[in-house]
């Protein structure tokens, strides 16, 4: 079953004798032939995300010529995006995501339209965002953005194809078709901020998007062509490192609360509350953690007072550049207490400060007293004492 | 019942870095206790305070999902593969 697709007459869409030559890979095919470039032409495909997973689908849905792109993004290209966030340049650091992207698919396609919405997705906009769009494709990094997509989707009736990945293993599937699985019935509710272990376990390698993005691009077309066999109540999982793609059956949940035979959820909710959180940006719970600059830090240092400095991070991000300080990963914390001695003042950092105020948390109730966090970890570091440490 | 247990990235820092485990259950509780005696850090991933499975980790037996069977009663055979299966939202990953 195709999804329908645009909102043209069908033949007020042809295909120029350039784009004619440009297709002609597909057009040679059976399986998608000119009817199959027409539908791809009249198609309406919105990007939620134009980072990892947005960067192939973005490439490969332009190329391919879905007529109409939407790409949804509030951020900016940083540096260390470049390493998988293949639709931008080095020249892009620094520039709006959905500008960079526009510029470089319409360089790839000049015969699509491009269409970017330079704002985060929230319940206030999605709806409205959503509606003049046929297909919606998922390549969020955030579990509230997650759960309003799927919500918003099956609000509107729309598919959802989605993608998600985790240091170099890979979910995919799609949502929202007529009569198949949500997001919901997979997963009902999302893990309380800080019980799954993204933080310190963070990073992707590089290519793992590029081959998830890669399959949520295919799945779009087989929509739009009705072709094939959709990726609808299978759950795809990749695993780059064992180099295994397996399948588990996805069913819908007749309980579930935005699809299920009693809906209880029937409009947008507040998805952030939902996930235990306040946004993203929000800054880390550091109530009652008493902190310490890392410029008070060095001082004090120089003066000689005794401080202990433990580095709660892994040891892998240890080698990239360290305060030589004690290295106790968060994770191992709870049984290398006892290397630590209670009477001697502790800096206790990590990257950023998220994960120390974590270590502080759990040092306070093991009955540690003198605990300072580093404000800003080792970055804060970099900026305010030694600009020459690299950050990462 | 031989099975194997497999254990997703996002957990693997509490198995000692292992992908999977082989433990003997007769169900699929069993082997998830079997694991989590095994892996004491695992267990407040896999259960609530209430020791319920959490609602973000699905767990599944072979290619179907327990919920959809008799849960963690689940029988096992030889040969059957469990595994864990906990809700990534990454796009792009950044670390704090």
């Amino acid at each position: 079953m195709a999804i329908p697709t645009g909102t043209l007459p069908k033949e007020e869409v042809r295909l120029s004798k350039e784009e004619v030559l440009r297709y002609s890979r597909h057009l040679i095919m059976p399986e998608v032939g000119l009817e199959g470039q027409l539908k791809l032409k009249r198609a309406r495909v919105l990007l939620i995300g134009t980072g990892g997973l947005g960067a192939p689908l973005g490439l490969y849905l332009a190329a391919a010529g879905v007529g109409h792109l939407g790409l949804v993004d509030f951020d900016v290209v940083d540096f260390s995006n470049l390493q998988r966030q293949v639709t931008f340049s080095t020249g892009d650091v620094g520039k709006h995501k959905t500008a960079a992207a526009k510029a470089r698919l319409s360089g790839l396609n000049p015969t699509i339209q491009i269409e970017t919405f330079e704002t985060r997705l929230t319940s206030e906009n999605a709806l409205e965002l959503f509606r003049d769009f046929d297909i919606i494709v998922d390549g969020t990094d955030n579990f509230p953005t997650r759960f309003l997509v799927n919500d918003a989707c099956l609000l509107l009736g729309k598919p959802n194809v989605y993608g998600s990945i985790f240091r170099f293993e890979g979910q995919a599937t799609v949502f929202g078709y007529p009569g198949g699985p949500c997001y919901r019935c997979l997963y009902p509710e999302p893990p309380p901020p800080g019980l799954v272990p993204s933080c310190a376990e963070g990073g992707v390698l590089g290519v793992l998007p590029g081959i998830v993005g890669s399959i949520q691009a295919m799945e779009t077309i087989k929509l739009i062509l009705g072709s094939g066999e959709p990726l609808v109540g299978r759950l795809l999982l990749f695993d780059a490192l064992g180099m295994r793609f397996r399948e588990l059956k996805l069913r819908k949940n007749p309980a579930c609360p935005v699809c299920g035979d009693h809906r209880t959820i029937t409009k947008l909710i507040d998805y952030e509350e939902f996930c235990g959180i306040r946004g993203e940006e929000a800054p880390p719970m550091t109530d009652g953690i008493p902190e310490i600059t890392a410029k008070d830090l060095k001082a004090r240092q120089d003066r000689g007072d005794d401080i202990l400095v433990l580095d709660v991070r892994e040891p892998h991000e240890y080698q990239i550049c360290n305060l030589n300080g004690k290295l106790i990963p968060l994770g191992e914390l709870p049984r290398r207490v006892n290397e630590l001695d209670s009477s001697r003042e502790m800096v206790v950092h990590c990257r950023s400060g998220k994960r120390s105020a974590d270590a502080i948390q759990f040092l306070q109730k093991a009955g540690f007293k003198k605990l300072l966090n580093l404000k800003g970890g080792v970055l804060a570091w970099a900026d305010e004492v030694d600009p020459s440490m690299p950050k990462y | 019942m031989a099975v194997k247990v497999l254990i997703p990235t996002p957990l693997r820092q509490f198995t000692g870095k292992q992908a999977s485990i082989e433990c003997n259950a007769a169900t699929v509780g069993e082997a998830l206790g079997s694991l989590t005696g095994s892996f004491a850090e695992l267990r407040k991933h896999l259960y609530t305070e209430e020791g319920k499975i959490r609602s973000f980790v699905n767990v599944y037996l072979n290619d179907e999902d327990i919920r959809f069977l008799d849960k963690e009663n689940t029988q096992t055979k030889d040969g059957d593969t469990i595994s864990i299966v906990p809700s990534i939202a990454g796009g792009s990953t950044e670390q704090k």
